[in-house]
């Protein structure tokens, strides 16, 4: 009896430390990004300027002299975020809704499939779709010269983002009370108004989560966008040719060397503080929605 | 029993190119260190000439160091490398200071346009105006009314280096696209009527329509012999002053030898004479 129960303490260290372990781990990688980012970001910033850096407005890493103005890049990514969540989350939310109240049987199972299946496509498949279809779309639409650009990458990211924005609102929309629900129909209310005026404003918290997640997704997508954005360095337009802060990194990354490659590793780190906020801001509403 | 003849064969003949080996330098093998450094164009080319070449000579440790084409050569000057790797020749002050180019193969870059566009030829100075935005529609060049867009590489790609410096344009391009591969340039340029963009030769499909530059078109025989404009050549630069290492002078002999001529061309670019 008692050399069992030693036994099993030690099964139970033994697991402990192995979960212990895997924690660390992870830990450890991002401390790991965290410093290598830090590290090689900093002296840019610093040979730069920073106000040189995060307000100068034009980016030419590679002529000379070179100039490393980033504000075309951070207006870009903000416009392009905010696109992305004004185009996504009216559909996503309704998406959402439908799903969680109205939708049943196999009209219901046909397009949470359709949603888990979105989020498992690849992002440069997203990219190259919209490359091969959506890019001359918008060039047609609006008559214009060349689609890539602004517009197109917002749609492109809109659609990336929807499964995240889609799920956790579902989630939020189903944890629901139905006590609510009762008592608002009960009260005379139509089952839309319930569910606009009640459902929706008890799960505020959760779908409030949703966009923030997805802002999170969008800003820090690259692999799509680079494909249907033009990648010129321009102040941002609505279809005019545009680059990312993730696609100014990706883009030069390969072939950069000395300064350029400091910048960019600056710019990585502006991004890992943008995406840092936002994490901030998602623990922040998670926790409200607990607390109700 | 066929295994272990077979065996026994490759054994003996192995041997034997070993012996030969021995027969020519005065040890087996060579062994030591070849650096090269220079070029991001030749990366594709030197890589595939680095591997097969330590494949051969297994004791010999090859790098290459990408950082562009003037670095290589201060490289090779300053004695910090066997080899500089250059795209572009050698100016007069860099060949009186003691360096030595040789060319191993030919790069052309081609124009390309979509294939519904009228336009098929363009002079140089037409292209230096398109891309530095001076010339913005077609019909300035006898095409339709349509805006040109104008599509290239991301800053620091080798190709874009090659054709901004060869029509003289660096760092004042005016881009609609940059894009990070040549795959890219090419699905970009097909997709769209008023594209034009440009890609090295090898890559060119059937998507996209090559133009001509001063009614000549791109194939080995117009870069070779010097009529086709937008191309340039890949040096390996040399240090008279810096006596070679015995690995390093294997490595010279294997790339501008017979054998090299066959990789040269699997790397997309003409082999020089």
């Amino acid at each position: 009896m008692i050399i069992n129960k030693t036994k099993n303490k030690v099964i139970e260290n033994i697991a402990y430390g192995v979960f212990l372990l895997a924690g660390m781990i992870t830990i450890g990688f991002v401390l790991l990004i965290s410093i290598y980012l830090i590290i090689p970001g900093i002296p840019a910033i610093k040979e730069i300027g920073l106000l040189k850096f995060l307000f100068g407005t034009k980016w030419s890493s590679t002529s000379s002299p070179p100039s490393f103005g980033i504000l075309p890049f951070i207006l870009t990514s903000i416009y392009g975020t905010a696109g992305a969540i004004i185009i996504g989350v009216p559909i996503g939310f309704f998406t959402a809704m439908y799903l969680s109240k109205y939708a049943k049987g196999t009209t219901k199972a046909v397009l949470e499939a359709a949603i888990d299946l979105l989020a498992g496509i690849p992002s440069v498949i997203y990219g190259l779709v919209g490359m091969l279809v959506l890019v001359p779309l918008v060039k047609s639409t609006f008559n214009l010269a060349d689609g890539a650009g602004l517009f197109s990458a917002m749609i492109v990211l809109a659609v990336m983002i929807l499964p995240s924005i889609i799920k956790v609102s579902l989630a939020a929309l189903d944890a629901v009370p139905q006590d609510y629900e009762a008592a608002s129909l009960a009260l005379g209310a139509s089952a839309a108004e319930t569910y606009f005026k009640v459902s929706a404003r008890a799960a505020a918290g959760g779908i409030t989560a949703a966009v923030v997640l997805g802002v999170g997704r969008a800003i820090g997508e690259a692999m799509a966008i680079i494909m249907v954005s033009g990648n010129a360095a321009n102040m941002p337009g609505l279809f005019s040719s545009v680059r990312f802060l993730t696609t100014a990194v990706a883009g030069e990354m390969a072939y950069s060397s000395g300064l350029q490659r400091q910048a960019l590793f600056s710019i990585a780190l502006v991004l890992f503080l943008f995406i840092m906020l936002i994490n901030a801001a998602l623990n922040h509403f998670i926790k409200g929605e607990r607390q109700k | 029993m066929k295994k272990i003849v077979l065996l026994i064969m490759c054994i003996s003949t192995l041997v034997l190119g070993l012996a030969a080996c021995g027969n020519d330098s005065a040890d087996s093998s060579p062994s030591g260190k070849v650096a090269t450094d220079g070029s991001t164009s030749m990366e594709k080319l030197i890589g595939l000439l680095g591997e097969t070449f330590t494949n051969e000579n297994p004791d010999i440790d090859f790098t290459y160091n990408a950082t562009g084409s003037s670095a290589g050569i201060t490289a090779v000057s300053e004695g910090r490398c066997d080899f500089g790797l250059s795209s572009r020749s050698l100016t007069a002050e860099e060949k009186s200071s003691g360096l030595t180019e040789t060319v191993i193969a030919y790069d052309g870059i081609a124009i390309v346009a979509n294939p519904k566009n009228g336009v098929k030829d363009l002079s140089t100075e037409d292209l230096k105006k398109i891309y530095t935005g001076q010339i913005k529609n077609w019909n300035e060049l006898g095409g339709k009314d349509m805006e040109i867009v104008v599509i290239g590489r991301e800053a620091g790609s080798g190709t874009r280096d090659g054709f901004e410096s060869i029509i003289d344009v660096k760092g004042q391009c005016n881009y609609r696209q940059e894009l990070t591969s040549t795959g890219d340039v090419l699905t970009a340029v097909s997709k769209n009527e008023n594209a034009i963009g440009y890609v090295s030769l090898a890559s060119v499909n059937e998507d996209v329509k090559v133009l001509t530059i001063g009614g000549i078109a791109p194939n080995e025989k117009t870069i070779l012999r010097g009529t086709y404009a937008i191309q340039r050549p890949f040096l390996i630069v040399t240090n008279e002053n810096k006596e070679l290492s015995k690995a390093a002078k294997a490595f010279l002999e294997f790339i501008t030898g017979s054998d090299a001529k066959a990789l040269i061309e699997k790397a997309g670019v003409f082999p020089g004479k």
